[in-house]
């Protein structure tokens, strides 16, 4: 078996390796790929190292909101000042993605690519209405991160494009992340939530909740949003919400759970968060 | 292809597939077989290394990631004194059993008692997340982890391999 594979310096160089050959294959923490390249059992392409790649990496301003490279891991996120002073929500998820060894090498990029319904930073990304950044040879272009998961496990990541970074918007008042697992770390998730928000003299104003693992993608919870917006915040509210919630939650039986656990869990979760 | 990069301190070079899995380059190739497989899938903790301070799988670090790393290994920890030491400790606490999880468990552990002035059961807990243990049921294990780091003496890493202070007691 012979094999070719790279470590780029720049983003450039990256992605003229990946327009020569379509099918190498992009690596970050690798803690989705191994798994899934061991157990193919088929040769293995080309591989793209992206960790080398400067550019890729690390959080900065953009605005009043926040750029986080790709490359940036779980880690990362959580020992970040920016981050942990405007996105606690982005903190919390960041501090429940499997162990401390998972967290040292799994990328947000890698998550965001992997689309696992159940990855744990999607919700949390669909509240705070990010964007993702791709580039390829041909430029770069922004895509509104609720339009980027298009089916189970489909991005909306063209040939020769990679993603380059996350891009936040400033930050809301109100933001909560809660993730039910069958233990507390290192368990992939039954439910996951974010919500972000702002309470406006008691009332609920710009209401978006992400949810992972009810749906064939991280989906947000729209029913639960427009049943929120614009009212009084506290009980009554927090369970319309909730049942608005399990009515558009379409989970399925695997073998993490089944589809009537995750609807009813869905509810509590959505009930409890809003109540916090 | 070739990469080169520090094993317990010591410059390696190695020439493989840029997809072998670490863990497989230090147990077949350099004959460390202290880092141990459970499960090759992430879940069990047992194959964890050091990888430039911070604890990550060696199940699912590929060679082609590797060059100018610094890999630090449950042999580089025994190499030093207060390493050695912690080891004895932890053994005769009864935080191993069948050994299995213990490399993988110790290296958690030191890097966490590295970096954390005032140890707690909550941050024991955490740091050991990612690691299984089948036998001890862990009581064992966070007690020894706590007592450690009630010490003076207690286990200190550099969290860079390059640190003098490794050097310096890896050569006594
Ligand atoms: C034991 C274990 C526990 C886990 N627990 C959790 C958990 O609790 N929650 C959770 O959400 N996930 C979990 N995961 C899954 C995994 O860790 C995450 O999805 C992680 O974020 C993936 O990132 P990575 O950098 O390792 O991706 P990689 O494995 O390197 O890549 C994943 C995929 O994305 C592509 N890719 C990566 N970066 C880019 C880029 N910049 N541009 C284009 N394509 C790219 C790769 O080609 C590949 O197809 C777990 C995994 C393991 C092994
Ligand atoms: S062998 Fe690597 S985590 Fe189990
Ligand atoms: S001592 Fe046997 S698995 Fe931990």
């Amino acid at each position: 078996m012979m094999t070719s594979q790279s470590s780029p310096r720049t983003l450039e160089e990256a992605l003229r390796r990946l327009s020569e050959d379509p099918a190498c294959i992009p690596i970050a923490g690798c803690t989705d790929w191994m798994i899934g390249a061991r157990s193919s059992g088929f040769e293995i392409p080309p591989l793209l190292d992206l960790l080398r790649v400067e550019e890729l990496r690390g959080i900065r301003s953009d605005g009043d909101g926040l750029r986080i490279g790709a490359t940036t891991t779980f880690s990362d996120l959580q020992q970040d000042e920016l981050v942990r002073k405007s996105y606690p929500v982005l903190v919390q998820a960041a501090g429940e993605v499997g162990g401390r060894q998972i967290q040292n090498r799994a990328t947000l990029g890698g998550n965001v690519v992997n689309a696992s319904p159940a990855g744990d930073s999607l919700p949390v990304l669909l509240a705070l209405d990010a964007e993702v950044e791709v580039a390829s040879l041909e430029g770069r272009r922004r895509i509104p991160f609720r339009d980027f998961h298009t089916a189970y496990r489909r991005t909306a990541l063209g040939e020769g494009e990679l993603l380059t970074a996350v891009i936040l918007p400033p930050a809301p008042g109100f933001q909560s992340f809660r993730k039910v697992g069958t233990r507390q770390a290192q368990a992939i998730s039954k439910v996951v939530v974010a919500i972000c928000a702002e309470n406006q003299e008691g009332r609920w104003a710009s209401v978006r909740i992400g949810a992972g693992s009810v749906a064939a993608t991280p989906i947000r919870l729209r029913a639960a949003e427009a049943v929120l917006e614009g009212s009084a915040v506290g009980k009554a509210t927090a369970e319309a919400a909730a049942d608005a919630a399990r009515g558009e939650a379409h989970p399925i039986d695997d073998l993490r759970s089944t589809a009537r656990y995750r609807s009813w869990v869905l509810g509590r979760v959505v009930r409890r968060m809003l109540l916090s | 292809m070739r990469v080169a990069f520090t094993l317990n301190g010591r410059p390696v070079e190695v020439e493989g597939q840029g997809d072998e899995r670490l863990l497989d380059l230090l147990r077949r190739h350099f004959r460390l077989t202290g880092t141990k497989e459970g499960c090759g899938e992430g879940e069990c903790g047992a194959c964890t290394v050091l990888m430039d301070g911070a604890a990550v799988l060696s199940c699912l670090t590929p060679l082609v990631q590797l060059d100018g790393r610094e890999l630090f290994t449950v042999e580089g920890l025994e190499a030093t004194t207060r390493g050695s030491q912690f080891l004895e400790r932890f053994a005769a606490g009864g935080g191993t059993q069948c050994g299995a999880c213990t490399p993988g468990i110790v290296l958690s552990a030191a890097r966490y008692l590295s970096e954390t002035p005032v140890v707690d059961r909550n941050g024991i807990r955490r740091a050991l997340a990612g690691n299984i243990c089948r036998c001890t049921g862990y009581e064992a294990i966070v007690k020894a982890i706590e007592a450690e780091g009630g010490r003076k003496d207690r286990v200190q890493l550099a969290l860079h391999p390059s640190d003098p202070e490794l050097t310096e007691e890896r050569e006594s």
